[in-house]
């Protein structure tokens, strides 16, 4: 049964979605969606271990074809790393979605909720896991279009979800098919579509122009995918007219997949050695990085709505993963993967103490949580260990991504890019203040609607914020697998 | 000038696909995005099955003669996964464009935009 | 449409035949050029042309929507469960060579399962989709109906109060 853990991983869910539609009632519903979520995250613990202790990469060859013939489902330190993240986001934020989901969606929709819920995870875990360039893109198309779904499904309370869906839509398919021209060109220049196999024929032919065209349009495609700036247009209302479920589940893990899928396809394939990654790539991902960092962050501070005040928040950590590959050091590196694992701890601890929120108020909105710290003060607290944790406060899990990133910066000479994100993610402080002011310092507006908060609406989210504290404090293991993971990229083990 | 005539079928992916790509981004009505999207989607079908073809290669089966050449099935397969995609991302899509006129009474982008933006000042109301 | 005897008969002609074709693709699919993906397509378009020419309401009569969705669902599992039964089987997933102690009879039967999955899921997900957006259009004509009802309505109090 344990080697056939890595192909277990994706079709446990994948196989799991059409059963879940089949069902009656929203209780059953959810609580297939909760056991098959369970499953796959302790199935990811599972191969992180196995991976970890031998630090041999698993190939797992599906209908026993060997590569580069067959399909092979491929476990290395990195996608070890970013499968527990996947699975344990989604595992607790279904925990949430129980009340969440019986808030806003409607009930007869549950069933096929919790279908497009299970099969974007399972997706998501695809991406992940396969060694195939194509399979890439086909569970990239299922994480998506799943996702589109979900996201209209709040249009059952703001209409405004539908035209979010839409762009998202148009957005998200332009990208793929952006990835799909780049592989073409792969394909035509290597014929293979094997990821491992590519690295090893394009060492033969690369510096060719049709590879660095490959190279744009693949990166192109997933900048779109993961809302690098200035292509995140979509990103902002997608996240915040969805269901506050849905909100969290993609904020913590959609973009994460799409920058784990660039740092595969752009180190992984190419290599550190090819002149469009050195040159090209590093500087267009450091310049676009650093401004959407401010871009995002600035825009967070004015915005007034709290689902759109984090989705621009968003923008701006996805900026600082852009700096910690473009760094194109393995520390780097490690500090993209580092942050990459803390931003979805926080995100998700946000989104989901703003889904307790707006599922009473409707919007969470700076107006509605005025005085609310005393009302709903686990809820309230969530927000601020999360938005610290934003900042980069140290004893939670952002001091660590921060001090690795700008460690990292330094040590590639790039003082001005360290002071910059230093600066930024200071910023981060007077969108956090202003929550914070709202919650606790002004009183609740005579009126305003009375909140509630009871221990099953708190914990998920309380279960991240220990997460982001537990690996603020002891961060030595979380560290050590993204150093690995980066080192994987740069022939520290083949 | 025989050279780039010989590879006609890339500049015919390449007029298909900025076609397409223009209407995506220069419509505002997002029926004629779908279509746009569609005839972009279907270039990158072209370009695959175009590059497919092996010259004076048959049909990818078995004749059981050694010496006939074959063209590559692989990229009609790959295309064949990537017509579902590109149907189901159809399907999905005028869904939403269905739901869409029905809400919002209008499927004109601008139009849309300005009435979010109505109920963007309405949620937010009066600042305290 | 359905008034029109000529559609109606060749309807009636061209519906079974287009069935039997399907069967034809999808089990020629192991000799030849076919397959589930096109055997699905044209076997939908049977029940397509069947609710386009006898209408919706009988259309979704011959095949239910939860039929439907069962359709889907059994489908993939069939796919996947050939998947599951070869693990289960002792080898890795989709090994058909598991499926036989022949391993050629094995690699016939994984695919004839695999295929006939694929057929069952695409057909029933075109149909589903057909009669997703032409249910649509009833919905639409109800809705609008309803709100022209409240107006007129609301209309007649107005005229009512003064």
């Amino acid at each position: 049964m344990m080697q056939h853990l890595p192909i277990l991983q994706v079709i446990v869910p994948l196989l799991a979605a059409p059963l879940i539609a089949l069902l009656r009632g929203r209780e059953i519903a959810w609580l297939a969606t909760f056991i098959v979520t369970g499953v796959t995250f302790v199935i990811s613990l599972l191969l992180y271990h196995q991976v970890s202790e031998s630090g041999a990469r698993l190939v797992y060859e599906i209908g026993g074809w060997a590569a580069p013939l067959g399909i092979v489902y491929v476990i290395d330190a990195a996608s070890a790393l970013v499968l527990p993240i996947v699975t344990g986001i989604g595992f607790v934020v279904t925990l949430a979605a129980r009340h969440l989901v019986t808030a806003e969606i409607d009930q007869r929709d549950h069933p096929l909720f919790f279908t497009a819920w299970v099969l974007t995870i399972a997706g998501m875990l695809g991406q992940v896991t396969t060694g195939d360039a194509f399979n890439i893109f086909v569970f990239l198309e299922i994480s998506s279009l799943s996702a589109y779904a979900l996201v209209a499904m709040g249009a059952g309370r703001d209409r405004r979800a539908l035209p979010a869906a839409f762009n998202y839509l148009i957005l998200g398919t332009v990208g793929a098919t952006f990835y799909v021209i780049g592989l073409g060109l792969l394909y035509m220049l290597t014929g293979t579509l094997n990821l491992d196999d590519l690295a090893v024929r394009l060492a033969d032919i690369e510096q060719t122009r049709a590879a660095y065209m490959a190279m744009a349009f693949i990166a192109l495609g997933l900048f779109l995918k993961m809302a690098l700036f200035p292509l995140h247009f979509w990103l902002v209302p997608a996240y915040s007219y969805a269901p506050s479920a849905v909100s969290a589940l993609m904020a913590a893990t959609a973009t994460k997949v799409s920058v784990y899928v660039l740092v595969r396809l752009m180190f992984g394939v190419f290599g550190i050695g090819f002149v469009g990654i050195s040159d090209g790539l590093g500087t267009v991902l450091l310049t676009l990085g650093i401004i959407g960092a401010f871009v995002g962050t600035l825009a967070a501070i004015v915005e007034t709505d709290l689902k759109k005040l984090f989705a621009q928040s968003s923008i701006a950590q996805l900026g600082y993963m852009a700096i910690g590959i473009g760094i194109m050091t393995p520390a780097g590196l490690a500090a993209a993967f580092i942050h990459l694992f803390n931003h979805a701890l926080m995100k998700g601890t946000l989104f989901l103490a703003i889904g307790v929120i707006g599922a009473q108020t409707g919007r969470a909105t700076m107006r509605s949580i005025e005085g609310a710290g005393r009302q709903i003060p686990m809820t309230m607290t969530a927000i601020l260990f999360g938005g610290l944790a934003l900042i980069g406060v140290p004893l939670t899990a952002g001091f660590i991504s921060k001090l690795y990133l700008i460690r990292a910066l330094l040590e590639s000479d790039l003082w001005i890019l360290a002071g910059l994100t230093f600066v930024s993610s200071a910023l981060a402080l007077a969108y956090v203040w202003k929550i914070v002011e709202a919650a606790w310092l002004k009183p609740r507006p005579e009126g305003a609607p009375d909140l509630h908060e009871t221990a099953i609406m708190w914990l998920p989210a309380w279960l991240l914020v220990i997460a982001t504290i537990g690996f603020g404090i002891f961060a030595s293991p979380l560290i050590n697998g993204a150093v690995q993971a980066a080192a994987i990229f740069f022939g520290g083990q083949s | 000038m025989t050279s780039l005539f010989a590879q006609w079928n890339y500049f015919l992916v390449i007029i298909l696909m900025m076609l397409g790509f223009y209407a995506v981004i220069a419509r505002g009505n997002m029926v004629k995005k779908m279509v746009g999207l569609n005839i972009f989607q279907t270039s990158v079908f072209m370009l695959y099955i175009s590059m497919g073809k092996v010259s004076n290669g048959t049909a990818p089966i078995l004749t059981g003669d050694s010496s006939t050449v074959y063209s590559n099935p692989l990229p009609h397969v790959l295309i064949l996964t990537a017509i579902v995609v590109g149907v189901a991302t159809t399907a999905v899509g005028y869904a939403l464009i269905i739901r869409i006129q029905e809400s919002f009474g209008t499927i004109e982008d601008d139009e849309i935009i300005e009435l979010m933006d109505d109920a963007d000042a309405a949620s937010e109301g009066p600042a305290s | 449409m359905q008034d029109d005897p000529v559609i109606r008969v060749i309807a009636k002609v061209l519906i079974p035949t287009m069935m039997l074709f399907a069967l034809y693709v999808q089990f020629h699919g192991d000799y030849g050029p076919g397959g589930g993906f096109q055997a699905g397509v044209i076997f939908a378009a049977a029940f397509i042309l069947n609710a386009t020419v006898f209408g919706f309401n009988r259309g979704r009569h011959v095949w239910p929507a939860r039929l439907n969705l069962m359709a889907i669902t059994l489908g993939v599992l069939l796919y996947g469960g050939t998947g599951v039964a070869t693990m289960v089987l002792g080898e890795n997933f989709l090994s058909y060579n598991a499926l036989s102690d022949d391993p050629i009879a094995g690699q016939h039967l994984g695919i004839l399962l695999v295929e006939f999955g694929v057929g069952l899921t695409v057909a029933a997900v075109m149909v589903a989709l057909f009669f997703a957006f032409a249910g649509r259009v009833s919905h639409v004509r109800l809705l609008n109906k309803t709100r022209a009802h409240e107006k007129a309505q609301a209309e007649a109090k107005g005229t009512a109060n003064d």
